[in-house]
């Protein structure tokens, strides 16, 4: 469909950005890539008075290391993220959690910050983020702020990120050497997630030393399985990681739909903690 | 083994398609790209509800929007409503509703047509729907078919019944049933599907300068249908209507239609003497375009305890929705032909009550009414099988008609010409490894892996090449099933092929020419065919039904024998022989026993251009045209064989390896029919595993969007292990059968019947369709708690 119609600008710098924002008001709204947003406003599911687009803002894009983080740019595409090799090498988990989402030419276009932004409780990247302890530079009118990953995600589609903000870039501490994977489950390999885990480790003599594990779509907002991670500490095989994700659904509050309903849901959060797990350690 | 048959020059040949260098430049010219100078733009106000009375509805806002030209409700739409026609009126007591194109008084589905905006352009149309005001009383809406035809239930149409017919065909079951050893019923649900097309709906119509012809281009597999419906419902006077169907991006039956908008948009551009033009969007095509399928199948038969089948009993409720389209009564009736399968048995029972619901308009979706059957058949083979403790393989083979006995008449009334469903068998278990996978599920049974392994048969056939006309006529289809073609050569020796067939997407334009090419001795680059417009190729029956090859190559075959044989008496003229002692051998007329003296076509048609010295009573110009009626129906088969994975713990099920084996007779291009095995496969495995299309209780879809409906891509599916044997037709002069929906009709059985038989031994006896992990996985949690699934 058509979108209705609206103002649009197209800021080259953050405070641009900002002071757009500013004054569009509470109908703004930023474009990034552009991939959840183009389908909202042609189905005319929103309306908004200007579309400030900030896929042209320098600033926010490209990955870089500092010290003991990585700092990727909200306008990274997930392209880039999951073909950096600072990515591959110590955060393993984010480039294949990326690399799970839509298909290339969606990864193409869509950014890492849109898609943490936008937090859609089926997207694949703030499970992952929220494993790696992410913590997120927002720039507003009063200046910029830093949020962690527990404040950052508020509820659907609802972020710390305020109607006159902008996601400037995400940092996520190294975690090279770990064991990674994500395990999504879905029923066509375009399809979003029913459930998603996003799972981490790392493994001193064969046994797990160190876990971090965030689930996708079984809560508003990705839910990091603390009870698991700690459960996992010293877990050496199969089964002793599947005991350790039976706890995977506490805390989850899933909804139901066409796909799953919420016991399913839950179902899947264990059994898909426990792969997930044994396939990044290796076990 | 596939048999290669050297059938002539350019027949039986893998050549690339035509028609792809264009697709894949961008080089097409779909409805939607068609732009005329002062063309309003058509939108669409449609009912948000499935059922309910129209209270208020005024349009006038919308005038005084930025743009706007016109606007129309049914009021203001008057006599042009008119009534959307269907040319299938099944039995003599059917009820057949009006249809009108925009709603009166009455909305009956979500996606109704209510009120129209004409605009200079398209955002503008849109936006001024914002601006009508309407009101609607909402009504209880009637969505399940049981309860539809109950008593008391709320009427879709209030001046008649919720039933539209009862349609009867056999009898005789029950004393099957009397002798038989065992009885298997089983209820299975066909569930309703979105044709899904690439290529939204679009449709333009113009009236011509000077003339009184209104042109109307649109997006149909059927511009010759559409030409003789549009002007019986708009009174437009035929001769003065042209259809084109520009490049079509797929129809899958969804464009076998005379539908709503493009009555719209053709009144309205005579009304207004401007060209009119709409094209849906993807949301609007969920709704509005026709789907397919949705049955409710009562399905039982009898047999022997050595597996002998005695007779099959089904009983059919078939969703029509809320109106009748062109086919949509007879489409379950295709379907009833083909429920004895390639079975051999005595008695055979059918009832199909077609139902009125508060639900988009169901008609023909690729299989039209087979694949149902073949559906129901053969998962209840496979049920019989289980209930016997016989191997599900050689229940079938102990049943099925063998090669010897074609023809073969069979229960349901249809003489099967050929077959040989041994061959195609044999060659599915070699590339399968049937016995293997046998060993490997036994041995994931026994370790209780959490991943069992399931073999998923369908040995099916089907008809094909609608229709020898009498057939259609006894059935009260009011249209023929004849085809036509017409062959001219042009002075310079180029050839044009003008087929009444209307492809988009099966690859005509280079399988026609390789059957003209195969008799002319022209080269196949040297030959255009003409199709889908009624001013260069006026007569037709257009695609469908896997229709094209089976009876328009029979035409282009007839007609290109009779051009020759004109040419052959004016080569003789020219050579000063008879035309006895000529041959005609690669595009060339050679007198016997003499190699000096030839006339290549090309010369011959040269000199029947300029006319000089033509043979007496011999017309000017070579040209021949051929209209054929089939002798019969054509029967394609094939075994197909699916090794399905069912992970227990998650419910998700895995397509490992997919054999098919098909039989369409003598091909033309194998490459083509590679694809349209290809592509039909991923089709009916998406009614399997991922395609539905749901309504709530109160009538609203539940996943009419790209979304929700799942469509699987190429990363979905395994590569196919294909192969053919060839048996060819006997009733079809080149031989060929078609290929069109042999893959969606065979392939939907397989996979569910490979799922059922991983999960057997718990006690599974069904899975509903779409076989999605949550189904399978609930199914499984019932059986272990000791429950039916």
């Amino acid at each position: 469909m058509i979108p209705v119609a609206f103002d649009y600008v197209r800021p080259t710098s953050v405070d641009e950005a900002v002071a757009a924002l500013v004054a569009g008001g509470e109908d703004a709204k930023v474009l990034a890539g552009g991939q959840s947003l183009m389908p909202v406003l042609r189905l005319r599911m929103a309306a908004p008075s200007v579309v400030v687009d900030c896929s042209r803002i320098d600033e926010i894009r490209g990955i870089r290391e500092e010290g003991d983080a990585i700092v990727i740019g909200a306008g990274t595409t997930h392209h880039a993220v999951m073909s950096s090799a600072l990515v591959q090498q110590h955060l393993s988990l984010l480039a294949k959690a990326t690399a799970s989402v839509a298909d290339p030419q969606i990864r193409h276009r869509g950014t890492l910050g849109g898609a943490l932004a936008h937090a859609d409780p089926a997207g694949d990247q703030p499970a992952a983020a929220a494993a790696l302890d992410a913590s997120f530079t927002i720039a507003g009118p009063g200046g910029r702020r830093t949020v962690g990953a527990s404040d950052f995600f508020v509820d659907y589609f609802t972020t710390a990120v305020g109607p006159d903000e902008v996601l400037v870039d995400v940092r996520l501490p190294k975690r090279t050497g770990w064991g990674a994977h994500y395990e999504k489950f879905n029923r066509t390999a375009q399809a979003w997630a029913i459930v998603g885990v996003a799972a981490t480790v790392r493994m001193d003599g064969g046994r797990i030393a160190e876990a971090r594990i965030g689930l996708t779509n079984v809560a508003p907002t990705p839910v990091r399985a603390r009870s698991v991670e700690a459960a996992l500490v010293g877990a050496g095989d199969a089964a002793a990681i599947a005991a350790a994700a039976q706890s995977a659904a506490d805390g989850t509050s899933p909804t139901s739909d066409q796909h799953a309903d919420a016991e399913y849901r839950q179902h899947l959060a264990r059994v898909l903690t426990a792969r997930a797990v044994q396939k990044a350690a290796g076990l | 083994m596939t048999e290669v048959l050297d059938t002539g020059t350019a027949l039986g040949r893998p050549i690339r398609r035509k028609e792809d260098a264009k697709l894949l430049h961008g080089r097409t010219n779909w409805t939607d790209n068609i732009q005329l100078p002062g063309t309003l733009h058509m939108a669409i106000l449609r009912s948000p509800v499935a059922h309910g009375r129209i209270t208020k509805l005024d349009v006038s806002g919308a005038l005084s929007r930025p743009n706007v030209v016109a606007a129309y409700g049914a009021k203001e739409l008057g006599d042009l409503n008119g009534s959307i026609p269907c040319v299938w009126p099944v039995t003599d007591d059917i009820f057949m509703p009006g249809f009108p194109a925009l709603a009166v008084d009455k909305v009956r589905h979500v996606g109704d047509c209510v009120a129209v905006v004409l605009a200079t352009d398209a955002k503008h149309a849109v936006d001024a729907l914002e601006a009508i005001e309407v009101e609607y009383d909402t009504l209880p809406a009637v969505v399940d078919m049981e309860a539809a035809i109950a008593a008391g239930s709320p009427l879709v149409h209030d001046d008649g019944s919720n039933t539209c017919y009862v349609y009867n065909l056999g009898g005789g079951y029950e004393e099957a049933a009397a002798q038989a050893d065992v009885v298997v019923k089983r209820r299975f649900i066909n569930q309703r599907l979105i044709p899904a097309f690439m290529e939204p709906r679009a449709v333009v119509a113009a009236p011509m300068g000077m003339s009184d012809e209104i042109t109307l281009w649109s997006a149909t597999q059927i511009p010759h249908v559409l030409r003789v419906l549009l002007a019986l419902v708009t009174g437009i006077p035929e001769n003065n209507l042209r259809v084109v169907a520009p490049d079509v991006g797929g129809g899958f039956g969804g464009k076998l239609q005379c539908y709503r908008e493009e009555i719209l948009v053709t009144q309205l551009a005579r009304k207004l003497g401007r060209p009119v033009k709409w094209t849906e969007t993807r949301s609007e095509d969920m709704v509005a375009t026709h789907h397919g399928r949705d049955q409710i199948q009562d399905i039982e038969i009898a047999a022997k305890s050595d597996g002998t089948f005695l007779g099959l009993k089904v009983t059919l409720l078939a969703n029509m929705g809320a109106y009748l389209q062109i086919i949509t009564p007879g489409v379950p009736l295709l379907g009833m032909f083909m429920y004895p399968g390639i079975y051999k048995m005595d008695k055979y029972s059918f009832t199909c009550t077609g139902v009125f619901t508060n639900t988009t308009p169901t008609d023909a979706y690729r299989g039209a009414g087979r694949p149902e059957a073949t559906y129901a058949i053969e998962r209840i083979v496979d049920e019989l099988a289980a209930e016997l403790g016989m191997d599900p393989m050689e229940l079938r083979r102990k049943n099925w008609i063998a090669h010897e006995e074609f023809p073969y008449t069979t229960v349901a009334g249809l003489t099967y010409d050929t077959g040989n469903y041994e061959a195609a068998t044999a060659r599915a278990l070699e590339l399968f490894g049937y016995d293997e996978l046998r060993a490997e599920q036994a041995q994931r049974r026994a370790s209780g892996d959490p991943v069992q392994l399931g073999i998923g048969i369908s040995t099916f056939t089907e008809m094909c090449g609608l229709a020898p006309s009498r057939t259609l006529g006894a059935l009260k289809y009011v249209a023929g099933g004849w085809e036509h073609c017409t062959v001219r050569l042009l002075p310079t020796g180029k050839v044009e092929v003008v087929t009444g067939t209307s492809p988009h997407g099966q690859g005509h334009e280079t399988a026609w020419s390789q059957i003209a090419s195969s008799i002319l001795g022209v080269p196949v680059e040297d030959i255009e065919v003409i199709h889908s417009d009624t001013g260069r190729a006026p007569y037709g029956m257009d695609t469908y039904g896997s229709r094209s090859l089976a009876v328009g190559g029979q035409a282009i075959k007839l007609a290109s024998e009779r051009l020759v044989e004109k040419a052959r008496i004016i080569a003789a003229h020219q050579l000063e022989c008879s035309a006895d002692d000529l041959e005609f051998v690669e595009g060339t007329f050679r007198v016997k026993g003499d190699a000096e003296k030839a006339q290549p076509l090309g010369a011959v048609a040269f000199a029947a251009f300029t006319a000089h010295n033509l043979p007496d009573g011999v017309e000017p110009t070579l040209q021949a045209e051929a209209t054929v009626d089939p002798e019969d129906f054509s029967y394609p088969h094939g075994t197909h064989l699916a090794a399905m994975e069912v992970d227990t713990e998650t419910g998700k099920v895995r397509l490992r390896t997919y054999v098919a084996v098909d039989d369409v007779g003598v091909q033309v291009n194998p490459m083509i029919v590679e694809g349209q095995v290809h592509g039909g496969l991923a089709q009916g495995i998406a009614q399997a595993l991922y395609e539905g299309a749901f309504y709530d209780e109160d009538g609203n879809p539940q996943n009419a969007s790209l979304a929700d409906y799942l469509i699987p891509s190429a990363a979905d599916l395994p590569s196919f292990v294909t192969d053919r044997t060839v048996t060819p037709s006997t009733t079809h002069p080149l031989g060929t059968k078609g290929v069109g929906e042999a893959g969606a009709i065979a392939s939907t059985p397989a996979i569910i019947n490979g799922i059922v038989d991983a999960l057997r031994p718990l006690g599974i006896t069904d899975i509903n369709m779409p076989a999605a992990p949550m189904t399978v996985w609930r199914a499984i949690q019932a059986a272990k708690a000791g429950g039916a699934a």
